[in-house]
């Protein structure tokens, strides 16, 4: 087999970040390479000057051995490179006929695209409705909308980046069915992961990248998760185990019935929610994204008075009408997904950041004014208790890496000693060294009587450290299921819908 | 009231609707491309202007419309360069260049203000602009084009992902919506008055972009909009005709409470205003690099 795809010597700089740095090698034709990585390894940097995504700084890309010159993403697309995107790229309000054609080179006609789309369904199991709009699909369908798209051009070489993240145990084998049945029909696929089980069971060759450079280019069948994970960073990491057999016994945050009724066709409907946490507990709510995470959250925050029905309670205290920071003064602390605008605000300083977080505790204040001294000591500790690499607590949030970031924040909150945590995607894009740090504060913390919920895609997380975990689809929340009784098929299962 | 009272309303209505029906059509057009023009006031009346003064000057209409509407090219250019390639903030923008156009316009019309022309027929210009609406609402639902239109207000990072180019769309639908401007200045100062008056438009740049929203980016439903607001301009000089007794002042600010009114209204439904209201308007694109 020869090459169709050769970088040749790319290198790509952001302020402050060398994301590609001289990568070079080589996919073959009709094969399944993976890029192999941590997040920030520049994989995605990569693959989107592949797609003209993204100009590289220097460096070539040859297809089938000519020189090919790719600075849009419409060049691309005639070069027969089609990319599904990690964010998908579809349009909400459209529905699934309206984005399939935007997808195509060519002007086609409505019932030749039914047609056409029909074909390329029923050959790889797709199921899709073309009236439907985006906006009432499941994240899965989403996906399936995305990759019917690229295969209506007749692409020779097709990225998927990160396509697993959202998907269920259940689609992730049948997505793998579908990836090597194209291939078998001549396709190329270049996929990218983090997730090493996933690159073995399904790729011919894997491309490992750290910090930028390519470690090497491998065969996959000689490797095994452990040779590859040693590979990707470098070190090895060490899991964290929950310790299981603890009985707990005082009752210390409880959801009853939470239920909303929004019109809004981009928001899931919680339906009839029920959540018991006892002190010192680690409650896990897993599922794919766009279950209703996003809504129970806010509920659970009322930054924007979202309505619903039913009663929160902690500690015997109903706190459906408390404020934020009146459920903070309760001692209640939270870590929101969005790191940067939401957790953090990038253009301020990390003391200052603080202050925004705490500023319902008098000691932050003098008067009306901000106690600096304080505030500053307080980062400080944060800085240094969490491994938080930076020069000094005057730094811009903004400036810090994703890591890095997220052990700040997650400090922040764990030092004001709260009682009840709530984490939402709490090493959500972090790099590995990070990730362990926070998952073993988050243990140290349960052992310490604190009692914490998090909610995350990412199911070998929950399972490393959660006590329970229960899944939400589609604004449901299921029966909670001790983790020393789970098996990834009954939790697949589950995040397909199948609980009473 | 009698059969040719009605219908002599009627006509008044049709007469003096048109130029919303044209500034707001190009208005949604540039809308649902995601980009804001608040500069339709600008650009009516230098259209307005630019017709009229070349009609003066040559006795021809073809030239005289022919000049209005590259001047609406013109302007809506320099506009779609400064919010598409320097990314200024798309609101000031568009208030800047009604600002200009509202001076620009009194400057070059000051020796021509109370010149006698002979006035086009309107009815040329009305069963044209009802043409526009239904070609644009063919355009828009029907073409793939039109859907490229939608595709880049609705989601610009998606659409230059799959190929399109977002800038380059950006710059026809905000020049489609000068020209209509222009077309309703041009309307006003050669058709409607016919004459010449410093900021002759009357606000009504401004009334057809309250049409867009409340049209919720639909071009029918912009037509019933349109005559709506039009039946309510005519009925204050009805209502002062037939002699209800109120302060004139209060008659001719009817047509804008009528548009604040209404705007609160629609306003009041987030929701609604949410799933209808193009994703991307307002926000600037910017390329990966």
């Amino acid at each position: 087999m020869q090459s169709i795809v050769e970088f040749k010597n790319i290198f790509k700089s952001y302020p402050g970040v060398l994301a590609n740095d001289d990568v070079s090698f080589n996919i073959k034709e009709q094969s399944i390479h993976a890029i192999l990585g941590e997040n920030g390894a520049g994989k995605s940097t990569l693959v989107k000057i592949l797609y003209g995504h993204v100009k590289p700084d220097s460096g070539k890309i040859l297809i089938n051995s000519d020189l090919a010159i790719i600075n849009s993403p419409s060049t691309a697309k005639n070069l027969g490179i089609n990319m599904v995107f990690q964010h998908f790229s579809l349009f909400e309000s459209l529905t699934v006929a309206e984005n399939l054609i935007l997808g195509m080179n060519e002007s086609i006609s409505l019932t030749k695209l039914k047609d056409k789309s029909k074909t390329i369904c029923d050959k790889y199991g797709f199921n899709l409705n073309l009236n439907s709009p985006i906006s009432s699909l499941s994240v899965g369908q989403r996906q399936s909308v995305e990759i019917v798209r690229s295969l209506l051009n007749n692409p020779k070489i097709l990225i998927m980046d990160e396509p697993t993240s959202v998907l269920t145990p259940d689609e992730i084998s049948k997505l793998f069915k579908i990836i090597k049945n194209l291939v078998k029909d001549g396709l190329t696929v270049i996929f990218i992961s983090h997730k090493l089980e996933e690159i073995i069971n399904l790729s011919d060759y894997v491309t490992i990248m750290r910090n930028g450079k390519v470690v090497s280019t491998i065969l996959t069948q000689n490797e095994d998760p452990e040779t590859l994970g040693y590979k990707m960073l470098g070190y090895k990491v060490s899991k964290a185990k929950q310790v299981t057999d603890i009985n707990f016994s005082q009752e210390i945050f409880n959801i009853k019935n939470l239920s909303t009724q929004s019109k809004d066709p981009f928001t899931i409907n919680l339906n009839k929610i029920n959540l018991n946490l006892k002190k010192g507990q680690i409650f896990g709510i897993a599922g794919v994204a766009g279950n209703g995470q996003k809504e129970l959250m806010e509920i659970l925050l009322n930054e924007n008075d979202y309505q619903f029905s039913g009663d929160i309670f902690f500690k015997d205290l109903n706190i459906n009408n408390l404020s934020t920071f009146q459920r903070k003064s309760l001692s209640i602390s939270y870590v929101t997904e969005e790191r940067l605008g939401h957790s953090a605000v990038p253009e301020m300083s990390l003391s200052e950041n603080i202050f925004l977080s705490m500023n319902h505790k008098s000691e932050f204040k003098k008067g009306d004014f901000i106690n600096f001294e304080k505030i500053n000591s307080y980062a400080s500790d944060v800085i240094k208790n969490f491994n938080v690499d930076t020069p000094s607590y005057n730094v811009k949030a903004g400036k810090l890496s994703g890591g890095n970031l997220q052990k700040f924040i997650i400090g922040r909150e764990i030092m004001s000693n709260p009682e009840l945590l709530i984490l939402s995607q709490p090493t959500w894009g972090i790099d590995a060294g990070s990730e362990a740090f926070i998952k073993k504060k988050i243990l140290e913390l349960s052992q310490n009587g604190v009692s914490i919920i998090i909610i995350s895609h990412d199911l070998d997380e929950l399972l490393e450290v959660c006590h329970q975990i229960s899944v939400l689809y589609e604004g449901s929340l299921s029966n909670p299921l001790n983790v020393e009784d789970i098996n990834i098929a009954k939790l697949g299962k589950y995040m397909g819908g199948l609980f009473d | 009231m009698s059969i040719e009272l009605i219908i002599g309303i009627l006509n008044i209505v049709l007469i003096s609707t048109t130029p919303l029906v044209f500034a707001g059509i190009g208005e949604l057009v540039t809308e649902k491309s995601g980009v804001l023009n608040l500069g339709l006031e600008g650009l009516m009346l230098v259209g307005a202007v630019t017709g009229f003064i070349t009609l003066v000057i040559t006795g021809n209409y073809f030239y005289s419309l022919f000049l209005s509407i590259i001047s609406g090219v013109i302007l809506s250019g320099i506009f779609a360069f400064l919010v598409l390639n320097l990314m200024t903030n798309q609101i000031a923008t568009g208030l800047a260049l009604t600002i200009f156009g509202i001076g620009l316009s009194a400057m070059l019309g000051k020796k021509f203000g109370g010149t006698p022309i002979d006035g086009l027929n309107p009815y040329y210009f009305i069963v044209i602009s009802f043409l526009l609406v239904f070609f644009v609402a063919y355009f828009l639902s029907k073409t793939k084009t039109g859907l490229i239109v939608r595709a880049v207000g609705e989601n610009h990072n998606s659409a230059y992902a799959l190929g399109y180019n977002v800038i380059k769309t950006r710059y026809l639908t905000i020049i489609f919506g000068g020209v209509m401007s222009s077309l309703a200045g041009y309307y006003i100062s050669i058709c409607y008055a016919p004459m010449w008056q410093e900021g002759m438009t009357a606000g009504r740049g401004w009334i057809a972009l309250a049409l867009v929203v409340f049209a919720t980016w639909k071009p029918w439903r912009l037509l019933v909009g349109a005559y709506i607001f039009g039946g309510v301009a005519i009925m204050q000089m009805n209502l002062q005709a037939i002699g209800v007794k109120l302060p004139g002042q209060f008659f001719n600010m009817m047509p804008y409470l009528a548009t604040i009114i209404v705007l609160v209204f629609i306003s009041s439904n987030k929701l609604r205003l949410k799933l209808s209201a193009p994703s991307s308007l307002n926000i600037p694109f910017a390329k990966n690099q």
